[in-house]
């Protein structure tokens, strides 16, 4: 290792917090609470991108982050405040199991991910080895609040963060993926969001509830 | 350009039909322009058959006798269920089934639907496929759940769920690659996502990272192409969504995304110089015939249970892309073909078939072949074609797997013969009961449109009987390509 740059350190530090912000979006039953996590998680990210940018001169990760600040900390956030707003939907009922078995797993889940991380962070040509462990542990972690949650928007938010995670693991490992993919890829992710959006008022109307059980309820019997 | 009239073809009718899509005259609109598409794809082809591989835009773009079949085919199913659905959705329409909103977004989704597809299989970026088929999903989730039941919001969410978090394992796998390559092609490597740049040096690339790279991109595409354990989305996305969405999404979706996992496989093989990627590919497929046959038996509605045939018939395909080797790689292609102009032909005349009863339930549908013996006899002679009946394509193809699997891997033989023997019980006693039999169907306010039905019927005989020598070349190509075996 030798010494590491304060650059580096910093941007080790950005990814600890990314890593954080994932276990409190796992532990938060609030609703718009789980949106401002969110957010935040896209800010840490839009500033870690623009550390790498500063460090490296690379123009395409300045791109790259004001894709994210753009598409994540502003767009979406601003779509799903807005959409919690319209449709009342401001707690999670109860996870399907309790927040401190879910930290638990959490736990182990980030144990499982630096080791699977092992092989490729070797392989990474940049210096920041350990953020892919954390990546890894962002997207397994985020997974994790998909499957406990109930709600639908909950289950959304978690998908959006694995994206989050998946972004962090491109940039950190190999500064970014070419500039079409991550177009592509924000496009995709932006009409999901708004496809979604449509398709939420539509379950509300049949359902008067965004809760997953009651459409649970109509499997099989067909 | 011809690749450039492919693409932008069915672009341009995505946005004239989100303008007139409700329109009086949509549907033959819509099915104009799936002819163009389809003109643009036959043009590919001649291009390919008699110029050989191309690639176009700074290798952004390529075409090699593994995707030229399947963008034909695609572009011709296209064409073919464009057809079957204009007096479809007239009549879904007539029985307020869809609102003019509602068939608006059908008409533009769709042709931008295939248009994903093509660009998805006609990309050499890895990244841009992904991007494609995420973009696929997302333009029939709302066609999914176009009848707003909640049987079919239920439907529309869970193929949205769980194709998109299946679709991330696959970026992450995508990721990997990415970082894998760009040890080998240098920083920033211009074309370090590019297939065909990726394919010349397979040898060099870092085997750990790839084998994880394997597991996240099988996991990511399989969930699309339905393999069991992560099928689930697929029986009720194809049951909830209209008649003309089931089929293309069985008939052309599917094989996109096997057609996604066999060109990593290829890569992963290169740089592993070991078979595992197939034996997990065989495992993957095997699972999937037997439970999907075995599930065949518990379905009460049509259009679920030829779902659930969907898979068994994809698994076939895992099994025999995993077995790899010229004569397995060949039956693999062949029996996508016949597969994906089977089904969509069932499709057609289940979808006509519920309708007459006003109910998708097995149970309710009776006596088609005497009320209506063009779609009684289209359903049953699609049966019995999908079921592996000589002298249809279908038993050739699995002939063909089968030898292969009794001389490479004979403790799979009698799973598959196993299953196949359910599934011909199933399948053939349900079908029986809807073709004859006393009879309480109305008769349909459009002719339905039966053309396509035994357009591709004729084609699938005719792949059982002979196949053209272009498309053996091609598919001799395509499977040497591919590889695996040994």
């Amino acid at each position: 290792m030798g010494q590491t740059p304060f650059v580096m350190q910093l941007l080790d530090s950005l990814a600890a917090l990314l890593l954080l912000l994932s276990f409190a979006m796992l532990a938060q039953r609030r609703i718009a609470t789980l949106v401002e996590l969110f957010a935040l998680q896209g800010g840490v990210l839009c500033a870690a991108t623009l550390l790498l940018a500063w460090r490296t001169g690379d123009d395409n990760l300045l791109l790259s982050a004001a894709l994210t600040l753009s598409v994540k900390v502003l767009a979406l956030p601003w779509l799903l405040r807005r959409m919690i707003r319209r449709l009342g939907v401001y707690w999670d009922t109860d996870p399907l199991l309790n927040i401190p078995g879910t930290m638990l797993v959490g736990v182990l889940i980030v144990v499982f991910s630096f080791g699977l991380a092992q092989p490729i962070s070797a392989l990474a040509s940049t210096a920041t080895r350990s953020a892919i462990g954390i990546a890894v542990a962002v997207i397994l972690l985020a997974f994790l609040t998909m499957i406990t949650r109930r709600k639908a928007m909950s289950q959304v938010i978690g998908f959006l963060s694995m994206e989050n995670g998946l972004f962090f693991g491109a940039m950190s490992a190999t500064y970014g993926m070419p500039m079409v993919v991550e177009l592509g890829v924000a496009l995709d992710v932006l009409v999901a969001m708004l496809v979604l959006g449509v398709f939420f008022f539509q379950i509300r109307e049949q359902f008067d509830s965004l809760d997953l059980d009651r459409l649970e309820s109509h499997q099989g019997g067909r | 350009m011809d690749l450039l009239a492919l693409l932008v073809t069915p672009l341009a009718g995505a946005f004239v039909l989100a303008w007139i899509g409700a329109g009086r005259r949509a549907p033959e609109v819509n099915a104009a322009f799936s002819l163009a598409t389809f003109a643009a794809a036959c043009a590919l082809a001649w291009h390919v058959a008699t110029g050989g591989d191309a690639t176009f835009a700074n290798d952004q773009f390529f075409i090699d006798p593994f995707n030229a079949f399947l963008v034909a085919l695609t572009a011709f199913v296209g064409l073919t269920t464009s057809l079957f659905s204009r007096p479809y959705m007239r009549i879904e329409a007539e029985d307020h089934r869809v609102t003019p909103g509602g068939l608006r977004l059908y008409h533009a989704m769709y042709q931008l639907f295939i248009g994903t597809m093509l660009l998805a299989l006609t990309t050499n970026n890895l990244g841009l496929m992904w991007v494609a088929m995420e973009a696929a999903t997302l333009s029939t989730v709302l066609l999914v759940a176009l009848y707003r039941t909640p049987a079919a919001l239920e439907a529309g969410w869970k193929y949205f769920i769980l194709c998109g978090v299946g679709i991330a394992q696959a970026l992450f796998g995508t990721i990997l690659l990415y970082i894998a390559a760009e040890r080998v092609l240098g920083a920033q490597g211009v074309g370090a996502l590019l297939w065909t740049h990726l394919d010349a040096v397979k040898g060099e690339l870092e085997p750990r990272v790839l084998s994880i790279a394997f597991v996240f991109l099988l996991v990511g595409y399989g969930t699309k192409t339905g393999l069991v354990p992560l099928h689930n989305w697929l029986p009720d996305a194809h049951a909830e969504g209209p008649t003309p969405i089931s089929a293309v999404l069985s008939g052309l979706l599917l094989n996109v995304a096997i057609y996604a996992v066999v060109r990593c496989k290829v890569l992963v093989e290169g740089s592993l110089h070991s078979a595992w990627p197939g034996r997990m590919l065989m495992g993957f497929g095997l699972v999937s015939v037997t439970v999907a046959s075995f599930s065949l038996w518990r379905q009460r509605d049509i259009k679920r249970l030829f779902a659930f045939s969907s898979i068994e018939h994809m698994g076939l395909v895992a099994f025999a892309f995993g077995m790899g080797g010229p004569v397995a790689n060949f039956a693999a292609l062949l029996h996508m073909t016949v597969h994906s102009l089977t089904k969509s032909a069932i499709f057609f005349a289940a979808g006509h078939a519920a309708q007459k009863s006003g109910s998708q339930s097995i149970e309710r549908i009776r006596g088609l072949a005497t009320v209506s013996p063009t779609v009684g006899w289209g359903l049953m002679i699609g049966a019995l074609a999908i079921l592996g009946v000589p002298p249809f394509g279908v038993f050739a193809s699995e002939f063909l797997i089968l030898t292969t699997a009794m001389r490479d891997h004979p403790w799979a033989t009698p799973i598959l013969l196993l299953s196949f023997a359910v599934a011909f019980a199933a399948i053939f006693s349900r079908v029986q009961s809807m073709v004859f039999g006393d009879t309480t169907l109305r008769r349909l306010p459009h002719s339905p449109a039966l053309l396509p039905v035994f357009v591709h019927l004729g084609l699938v005989l005719m792949l059982g009987l002979f196949i053209p020598p272009f498309l053996a070349t091609w598919y001799g190509a395509a499977a040497r390509l591919i590889g695996g075996g040994g």
